[in-house]
C-alpha cells in the first residue's frame, strides 16, 4: 500500500500552505519569539475557522473525518513555517483520544477542539521515567467516586497554554510496571495542579507540573482503570507519526535553504556549490529527507493496522527520522558556515526545531531499542508484510 | 473522507497468489539446490537460461516491455509484486542485458528490421547479449571511451578493447560504444553498435575476481568487420542511445526486493550461531542494535521504492533522481548484510568455500550450510557500489538533477 492523495486532501494540502505562507511570515514570528511570546491564539482562532482543528475529528462529532494522512498534511507545513501551536498536543493525540473517551465527555471535547477551545497537554514523562511509558510513579488513588492524584510530570509541552491535560496516573502495581495505569483528562485549572512554566529553545513552551491531592471525578477516566497503557501507545504512535511530518517539513526546508545559499556564496573565485565535496554533502542531505518522508508515509500508514505492527513501524519511522534529524541539521549549518551559527538567520532556528524533533517522544536509541525487542526475529517485519 | 486508497486489491492478491503458485511449482528441487550454490552477482548461464526459459514459456519473460512486443499489461503493483515474489523466491539472477538494456534501446532507437530480429530472439533467450561500454581507460568518465570504428563500406571496422563485460564468456551478442567521430566534443562521435560475439577478431579474457568467481571479461577487437545495419540510431548519435540504456540499467540494478532475502539470511545465521555469553547472535545486544539499524534502512528503501510506485503523473526532477539514489542506498544496504552475515559466522566466516560453488559442484559447506555462499557473496557485493554508476557519479547525476548543482 501506499499514500495518494484524494482530492480534499489536496485541497487540504494547498490550503493549509497558502495559509502559512500569508501568515506565518519568519520576521512576525522570530520577533514575537524573541520578545518572549510562546504561540498567537489569533493564529489558532483562524486555524479554527479554517475547520483545519477538526480534520481528524469524527464526522458524527462535527469534524472532517480525516485521520493519519490529514495530519501528515498540516504537519509537514508546521514543521516548513516552524509553527509554535499546539497542533500536535489538542489535534493530533486529542482526536485520537476522543476513541476512547466516554459519548458525552467526547461530544463535549471533540466540539470544543473543533472551535479552537479546548486545549490539551500530554502529561505523561515523569523524571525517572526517561522515554519508558510505564514508568509512571505519579498516583491516582480511588476514593469512592473520584480520584486523588499525586505526583509530578516533567516538560509537558504546550501545558501552559492547556484547558485540560491528559494525565498518566498509576492506580495500581509497581512503578515500572505495564499494569496499573490510568490515564484522566484533568481541567488544567483543577485545585492543586501547580506549574513552573518555561521554554524550549526552540520557542515551545513547556512546564514542570506537579499534582498534590487532584481531585478528579471517576467519569474524567479515560478507558478502564489500571490499563491504559495500549492507549498511552496508541497516543503516542499517532504523536511521533505527526513530529516525523512535522519533521520533513523542517528538514526539507533546511535542505532548499542549504542549496540555495551554496549556489550564491562564493569562497576561492567560485560558488562553493559547485565544490564536489559540498555537493555530495548536499545530494546525502537529500537522501535523508526523501527516506524520512517515505518512513513517515510508512508510520502514517501504519496508524490503521494492529498495534504490535503499527508499534514496530512508528519505531522504525523515528528512528530514521531522528537520524535525519541530526544529519541534515548540522550539515545545514555547517554548508552555511559562520552565519549558519547566527540567530538571525532562518537555518538556525530551523536547526533548533530539527534538534527537539529529534528526542521529541523519544530518542533514537530508545526506538532503536523498542524496535529490536519489537522485531526479535520471530516477529515478521512490515516490509514483508504483503 | 477515504484515509488511505488500498494499494494493495484483491486483484493484486491473487494476481500474487498466482505468482507464487508459478514459483513454486517451476522452481523445482532441482533448479534450488543449483540456486543454492550460486554467491555471483547473477546466476551461471546454463542455470539463467534455464530459468529464462521458464519464464519465456510463461509469457513472463519481459513484462515491462510493451505488450506489442511480447511485454504485459501488468498495472505498477503486479510488476513490484512481481519482482517481490521473485526475489523474495530466491530465483536464479538472470543478466539484464537483453531484457532491460539493448531490448529497450532497439524498441526506442531501432529500425523495423532490427526490431523484427532482434526483440522475439533477446525474449526466447537464442540471443544472449552482453554490454561492450566500460574501457581500461573510460569508467566512470565513459565519454572517454577509444574504440574506434571507421566506415568501410557497408561495414564500420572496430578496434579496440572493452573492459567488465559481464557474461562475455557466455553471450553470442554484444552491443558496444565506438567513436566514429573524433573532430568534436567527446559525446559527439560515439555510435552504439550490435555484433555477433562469433565475429572474427573478437576475443575474451577472463578476468577473475577477487572471490574467485568468473563473471566480467575483457573483449578486444582486433578489425572487427560490422555491417551497418547492426548500427541502433544514427551514426555518431549513440550517447542518446548510450544514455537511455544508463537511465534503464540505474533502474533495475538496485534489486531494493532482494534485500529482504539477504536480510533473512542474515536472521538465519544470528538464529543460529551462539554470542560470547552463550546465548543466541540473534539476542546480543551490540549485534542487534546493529542489525535493527540495517532492517530499518532497509524499510526506508522498501518504502520509498512503494512510495514513488504510487506518484502519479509526469515524474517530476526528484522523482527522476529516486531511482539514482536506490542504487546508492541498496547497493550500500546489499554490502552492509553480507558483511553483517559474515561477521555472524564468526571463524566460518573466513573459510575459502569454492568447492562446494557452482552447479556442478557437490561439495558440502565448510562449517554450517548457510556459511557456503556468504563470504563469496561479500566479496562480490564490493562491486555493487561500482559498477552501472558508482556512488560518486550517482551523487553527481543527483546534485546536478534533483538540487540544480
Amino acid at each position: 500500500m501506499s499514500i495518494v492523495l484524494n482530492p480534499e486532501q489536496t485541497m487540504l494540502r494547498d490550503l493549509v500552505s497558502r495559509y502559512f505562507t500569508k501568515n506565518y511570515d519568519f520576521d512576525t514570528r522570530r520577533a514575537m519569539v524573541l520578545g518572549g511570546g510562546q504561540w498567537r491564539p489569533e493564529i489558532w482562532k483562524e486555524l479554527a475557522e479554517l475547520g483545519l482543528l477538526g480534520a481528524a475529528v469524527p464526522e458524527a462529532l462535527g469534524g472532517l473525518g480525516g485521520g493519519a494522512v490529514e495530519h501528515m498534511i498540516v504537519m509537514e507545513q508546521v514543521g516548513a513555517h516552524l509553527a509554535l501551536e499546539p497542533y500536535i498536543e489538542t489535534t493530533v493525540i486529542g482526536s485520537k483520544l476522543l476513541d476512547f473517551l466516554q459519548k458525552d465527555v467526547a461530544a463535549l471535547i471533540g466540539s470544543g477542539i473543533i472551535a479552537g477551545e479546548v486545549r490539551l497537554a500530554f502529561a505523561q514523562s515523569e523524571p525517572r521515567g526517561r522515554y519508558n511509558l510505564s514508568v509512571v510513579e505519579t498516583k491516582a488513588a480511588h476514593v469512592s467516586n473520584h480520584y486523588l492524584i499525586n505526583g509530578f510530570k516533567s516538560v509537558v509541552v504546550s501545558a501552559a497554554h492547556a484547558t485540560h491535560l491528559i494525565v498518566a496516573a498509576r492506580t495500581g502495581g509497581g512503578a515500572r510496571d505495564s499494569d496499573g495505569i490510568s490515564l484522566f483528562l484533568v481541567d488544567s485549572a483543577a485545585t492543586g495542579i501547580s506549574r513552573r512554566d518555561f521554554l524550549l529553545i526552540d520557542g515551545h513552551s513547556a512546564s514542570d507540573v506537579s499534582f498534590e491531592n487532584v481531585r478528579v471525578e471517576a467519569s474524567a477516566r479515560i478507558g478502564a482503570e489500571g490499563s491504559a497503557l495500549p492507549i498511552l501507545e496508541e497516543l503516542y504512535d499517532a504523536a511521533i507519526t505527526a513530529s516525523c511530518a512535522e519533521a520533513v517539513g523542517v528538514l526539507q526546508r533546511l535542505l532548499d535553504d542549504t542549496v540555495a545559499y551554496s549556489k550564491e556564496r562564493k569562497q576561492f573565485g567560485q560558488s562553493i556549490g559547485s565544490l564536489q565535496v559540498l555537493k555530495h554533502r548536499m545530494v546525502d542531505m537529500f537522501i535523508e529527507v526523501q527516506e524520512a518522508i517515505s518512513m513517515t508515509h510508512l508510520a502514517t500508514i501504519a496508524q490503521e493496522w494492529p498495534a504490535a505492527e503499527r508499534s514496530l513501524a512508528v519505531a522504525a519511522a523515528k528512528v530514521r527520522v531522528g537520524n535525519a534529524c541530526r544529519f541534515v541539521s548540522q550539515n545545514a549549518v555547517q554548508l552555511h558556515g559562520g552565519i549558519g551559527t547566527a540567530e538571525e538567520l532562518a537555518v538556525s532556528h530551523y536547526f533548533k526545531r530539527a534538534t527537539i524533533l529529534e528526542n521529541l517522544f523519544g530518542s533514537v536509541d530508545h526506538h532503536l531499542m523498542r524496535f529490536a525487542s519489537m522485531s526479535s526475529t520471530k516477529r515478521k517485519m512490515p516490509m514483508e508484510l504483503s | 473522507m477515504h484515509v488511505l486508497q488500498p494499494f494493495n486489491s484483491h486483484a493484486d492478491s491473487d494476481f500474487r497468489a498466482s505468482v507464487r503458485a508459478f514459483i513454486a511449482n517451476k522452481f523445482d528441487a532441482g533448479m534450488r539446490a543449483k540456486t543454492a550454490r550460486q554467491a555471483g552477482l547473477f546466476a551461471e548461464s546454463e542455470l539463467a537460461q534455464a530459468w529464462h526459459k521458464i519464464l519465456y514459456e510463461q509469457g513472463w519473460i519481459t513484462p515491462s516491455w510493451p505488450v506489442q512486443y511480447g511485454g504485459t499489461d501488468w498495472s505498477r503493483s503486479q510488476h513490484r509484486i512481481f519482482a517481490e515474489e521473485c526475489a523474495g523466491a530466491g530465483v536464479p539472477v538472470i543478466s539484464q542485458a537483453g531484457i532491460k538494456l539493448v531490448g529497450p534501446a532497439i524498441m526506442r532507437y531501432g529500425t523495423d528490421e532490427q526490431k523484427a530480429f532482434f526483440l522475439p530472439a533477446i525474449r526466447s533467450g537464442e540471443h544472449e547479449w552482453c554490454q561492450g561500454y566500460s574501457e581500461p581507460g573510460a569508467g566512470s568518465d565513459l565519454a572517454a571511451l577509444r574504440t574506434r570504428a571507421v566506415r568501410d563500406g557497408d561495414h564500420y571496422v572496430v578496434n579496440g578493447s572493452k573492459i567488465w563485460t559481464t557474461h562475455a564468456h557466455h553471450a553470442n551478442w554484444i552491443f558496444l560504444l565506438a567513436r566514429t567521430s573524433v573532430d568534436c566534443k567527446p559525446q559527439a562521435g560515439i555510435s552504439f553498435l550490435v555484433a555477433p560475439m562469433a565475429s572474427p577478431g573478437i576475443t575474451v579474457r577472463p578476468i577473475i575476481s577477487m572471490s574467485g568467481e568468473h563473471e566480467v571479461n575483457e573483449v578486444f577487437f582486433d578489425d572487427v568487420r560490422i555491417p551497418v545495419t547492426n548500427l541502433i540510431g544514427q551514426e555518431n548519435d549513440g550517447w542518446t542511445v548510450a544514455k537511455a540504456v544508463l537511465a534503464d540499467e540505474r533502474g533495475t540494478v538496485s534489486q531494493s526486493q532482494r534485500l529482504t532475502l539477504a536480510s533473512s539470511q542474515v536472521k538465519t545465521a544470528a538464529l543460529s550461531e551462539l554470542a560470547d555469553d552463550g546465548g543466541v547472535l540473534a539476542d546480543d545486544a551490540a549485534f542487534r542494535l546493529k542489525f535493527a539499524s540495517l532492517q530499518i534502512r532497509c524499510m526506508a528503501i522498501e518504502w520509498t521504492d512503494r512510495r514513488v510506485a504510487s506518484e502519479s503523473g509526469g515524474l517530476s526532477e526528484i522523482a527522476a533522481s529516486i531511482p539514482n539514489m536506490q542504487k546508492i542506498q541498496a547497493s550500500v544496504a546489499r554490502q552492509d548484510l553480507n558483511e553483517l552475515r559474515v561477521e555472524a559466522l564468526g571463524v566460518y566466516g573466513a573459510v575459502d568455500q569454492r568447492a562446494g560453488l557452482g552447479i556442478g559442484a557437490t561439495d558440502s559447506a565448510i562449517g554450517p550450510d548457510y556459511a557456503l555462499t556468504a563470504m563469496v557473496e561479500y566479496l562480490e557485493s564490493r562491486a555493487r557500489t561500482i559498477y552501472a554508476g558508482s556512488s560518486e557519479v550517482q551523487r553527481n547525476i543527483i546534485a546536478r538533477n534533483a538540487l540544480g548543482l
